[in-house]
C-alpha cells in the first residue's frame, strides 16, 4: 500500500484536473454559514476544513428520489440503471463508516443492484476531520477515524496532505497528482498525531459506555420512561431521519408521465419517526404512538441494525440529528446515557 | 438486467402475469387466478406472499391463497387502498406485475403426522387456505384437520362453496361462526374464540395456525394458553407494511424482525421478546 504526501497547492491542481475528467465531482463547499456536498465547479470552492455537512453523502448513494423501473402504464416494466461515474470528495470518517454499513446492508441477502451499481461507480476520497463540529461525538462511537471503504484518504498535516491509496482506483488518482512523493516518516508521524487527536476530541457528547455495549443495554430499556419523556416533545417531523447518514428506509411509489402512457416506479427517503411509517391499507397503524416511533429509531441504531451487520453500531456520531432536532430530544448520547444512569445492569 | 449489474437480477422488477379467472367472494373481496405470461409455474410454499403491482398505480404485498399443489396462483384482494381499487376494476385478460414469493412459510414439513387446527378471522382465511388445501392434497401426511372460521357478518363470509365442500368431507372438521346473528344464518354466533373449546383434536398436541385481524391474536392466544397449547405449537401469520418485500425498506419491521423475511409466519414462541408483534 502506498502512502504519499502532496502539498495543498499540488492537490488543488489535481482537483482542477479531476474536474476535467468528465465524471461528476461532488465536493464539500460552503453554503451560507454551513457546509454541503454539491457538484464542484471550481477547485477553489472545495473546503476540506469543513466541520460537518448539512446532509450526509448518503444522498449520492441512495438519492432522495431514485428511479427503479420505467414502465408502460398497466404493462411491462424495465429496470433503470443509470448511475454514472462520480467522485465524492471530502467524506469524513464517520460518514465513511455509514457508507460501509449501507454497502453491507444493500448487498447482503437480496442484492440491490440499484444501490450497488451506483456505489461501484463512485470513487470516494475521504478526509480526516480538521474542524470538529458543535455536536460531533464520533470519538465516543469509534468512528473518528476509518480504515476502509475509501479509495483515497487525505490527512491535513498543515501545508500538505498525507494521501493513503488502498485501492487501484485510488492509486490511479495518485498517479494524476503531479508532485506527489512517498510520505516521509515525519509526515506519517504527523498523520498519526492528527488521527490520535481526533479519536479524543471529536467528542462534544460523551457516551458513558463502549458503543459495543449498546445492544446489551437496550435489552433492558424497552419500557424505560425516557422514551415517553423525550417523545412528548417530538413533532414527528422526521428531521433526525433525514439528516442521518445511516438511515436508509425508503418508500416506493409510481409516477405517470404527462403522456399518461409511460411512467416510473421510484423510491424516496422515508423516516420511521413520521406518523404513518407503519400504516397499512385500511388505516391500521402498527406504530401509532410517538414514543414507540422515537424508541424504534434508537433501537435501530443501537440494536436492530447492528444485529444485521456483525454488531457494528448504526449511529456514527456525526451529531447531525442533535443539530437538526427542533425539540432538542434526538441526541442518542443523551438517551443512552440516561438509560445507563437509571438502569440496573447485572 | 444489464452489463453493469454483473448479471444480478433487479429485485424490484416484477414479472407480468395475466388474470385468468376472477369473481367477487363478497362485497369487498375479489378472488383472482393468475398465470405467468412466461408460461413458467409459480414456485412457493404455503404462508408466503407476493408483491402485486399495476404499473402506474403502485405495489402492495398480498398473501397467496392457493396451494402449490395446483396450477397458477390465487389471490384474494380486499378493496381497501388505491392499488386494490384499481385491481377490483380489472377483468380476465388484464395484467398484473408479480414479485416473489417472499417470506417464511407454514410448517408444512415439521407438522407432518400432527393434527392441524386453523383459526381464521375474516380475511385471515385467505392465506390459511393455502395450507388447508395443501394439507388436503397431501391428506395422508397430516393428522386431524380442524378449521375454525370467524367472520364479522354473514354477508362477508368467504369461499362459501368451498367451505360447504369441506363440511361434506369426513376427513376434516370445519366450524364457522359469525360475530352478529343474521336471519339467513343457523350456525354459531360469537367471535372465533368461542369455537376453541369445541375442538375435538387434542389441542396441546396439535399445530395451531392463526391468521386474522390484529385485534384477534391477543384473544385467541389467551384462549390457547388456557387450553394449555405450548407456544412452540402455535404459528401466527402477521400483517405489516411489506413495501419492498426484500428486507431493505424498513416499513415492516417489528422490533428486530423484518416481517417480509423473518415472517409473515412466525412460531409464537419465537416472538417472546418481540413486544411489537401482537
Amino acid at each position: 500500500m502506498s502512502v504519499s504526501t502532496v502539498t495543498k497547492k499540488q492537490f488543488k491542481s489535481f482537483v482542477s484536473a479531476l474536474l476535467g475528467t468528465g465524471q461528476a465531482v461532488i465536493g464539500v463547499q460552503a453554503k451560507n454559514d454551513k457546509f454541503a456536498f454539491g457538484e464542484l465547479k471550481n477547485a477553489d470552492d472545495l473546503r476540506l476544513d469543513y466541520d460537518v455537512t448539512i446532509l450526509s453523502p448518503r444522498k449520492y448513494l441512495l438519492p432522495p428520489k431514485e428511479e427503479l423501473l420505467s414502465f408502460k402504464v398497466g404493462g411491462e416494466s424495465k429496470s433503470v440503471q443509470d448511475a454514472g461515474k462520480m467522485v465524492l470528495l471530502g467524506v469524513h470518517p464517520y460518514d465513511m463508516v455509514a457508507i460501509n454499513q449501507m454497502d453491507e446492508l444493500f448487498s447482503q441477502d437480496e442484492y440491490d443492484t440499484h444501490y450497488m451499481n451506483r456505489r461501484k461507480n463512485i470513487t470516494v476520497i475521504a478526509c480526516d476531520v480538521v474542524t470538529p463540529s458543535e455536536n460531533v461525538f464520533a470519538s465516543s462511537m469509534n468512528t473518528a477515524t476509518c480504515d476502509k471503504g475509501y479509495d483515497l484518504l487525505l490527512t491535513d498535516i498543515g501545508d500538505a496532505y498525507v494521501v493513503d491509496a488502498p485501492t487501484e482506483k485510488g492509486q490511479a488518482l495518485v498517479a494524476m497528482m503531479s508532485g506527489a512523493n512517498k510520505a516521509t516518516d515525519a509526515d506519517l508521524d504527523k498523520r498519526k498525531a492528527v488521527q490520535e487527536k481526533n479519536r479524543l476530541v471529536l467528542n462534544k457528547h460523551q457516551l458513558e459506555c463502549k458503543p459495543s455495549f449498546l445492544p446489551k443495554l437496550l435489552e433492558k430499556a424497552y419500557n424505560h420512561p425516557v422514551w415517553e419523556e423525550k417523545a412528548k416533545l417530538c413533532y414527528s417531523c422526521g428531521s433526525c431521519n433525514q439528516v442521518c447518514p445511516t438511515c436508509y428506509c425508503f418508500d416506493v411509489q409510481d409516477e405517470v408521465n404527462w403522456d399518461l402512457e409511460t411512467g416510473c416506479r421510484y423510491r424516496a427517503w422515508d423516516g420511521c419517526l413520521l406518523q404513518n411509517f407503519a400504516t397499512v391499507a385500511g388505516d391500521h397503524n402498527f406504530r401509532k404512538k410517538r414514543e414507540d416511533r422515537f424508541r424504534h429509531r434508537l433501537y435501530r441504531k443501537g440494536k436492530y441494525v447492528p444485529s444485521k451487520i456483525g454488531g457494528q453500531i448504526a449511529c456514527v456520531g456525526c451529531g447531525r440529528c442533535v443539530s437538526a432536532c427542533t425539540s432538542h430530544i434526538a441526541n442518542p448520547v443523551d438517551v443512552y446515557n440516561t438509560i445507563l444512569e437509571t438502569t440496573e445492569l447485572s | 438486467m444489464c452489463e453493469c449489474c454483473n448479471g444480478k437480477k433487479d429485485i424490484y422488477l416484477p414479472e407480468l402475469c395475466t388474470i385468468t379467472k376472477r369473481r367477487m367472494l363478497n362485497g369487498t373481496e375479489l378472488y383472482m387466478h393468475l398465470e405467468k405470461d412466461s408460461g413458467a409455474d409459480f414456485d412457493y410454499i404455503p404462508g408466503q406472499f407476493v408483491e402485486v403491482s399495476v404499473a402506474g398505480i403502485g405495489e402492495a404485498p398480498i398473501s397467496i391463497s392457493s396451494s402449490p399443489t395446483q396450477k397458477g396462483l390465487e389471490l384474494v384482494v380486499r378493496n381497501v387502498g388505491s392499488l386494490t381499487k384499481v385491481i377490483h376494476k380489472m377483468e380476465v385478460g388484464d395484467k398484473l406485475g408479480i414479485r416473489g414469493p417472499y417470506g417464511s412459510t407454514y410448517p408444512v414439513e415439521s407438522a407432518k403426522g400432527k393434527d392441524l387446527v386453523f383459526i381464521c378471522g375474516g380475511i385471515g382465511l385467505v392465506p390459511q387456505r393455502s395450507f388447508i388445501r395443501y394439507a388436503l392434497d397431501n391428506r395422508a401426511d397430516y393428522g386431524n384437520i380442524t378449521v375454525l372460521i370467524g367472520t364479522k357478518c354473514h354477508d362477508m363470509r368467504l369461499f362459501r362453496e368451498e367451505i360447504a365442500m369441506w363440511e361434506e368431507r369426513d376427513d376434516m372438521t370445519v366450524m364457522e361462526t359469525i360475530d352478529e346473528g343474521h336471519d339467513c344464518w343457523n350456525g354459531n354466533v360469537g367471535v372465533v374464540t368461542t369455537l376453541i373449546p369445541k375442538v375435538e383434536s387434542d389441542l396441546p398436541k396439535s399445530q395451531v395456525l392463526i391468521c386474522g385481524p390484529p385485534i384477534m391474536y391477543k384473544f385467541v392466544l389467551m384462549a390457547l394458553a388456557e387450553a394449555d397449547v405450548p407456544e412452540d405449537h402455535i404459528f401466527v401469520n402477521l400483517e405489516r407494511r411489506m413495501k419492498c418485500g426484500v428486507g431493505k425498506c424498513g416499513h415492516c419491521q417489528m422490533n428486530g424482525h423484518y416481517v417480509c423475511q423473518d415472517g409473515p409466519v412466525f412460531r409464537y414462541s419465537d416472538l417472546a421478546n418481540v413486544p411489537e408483534a401482537i
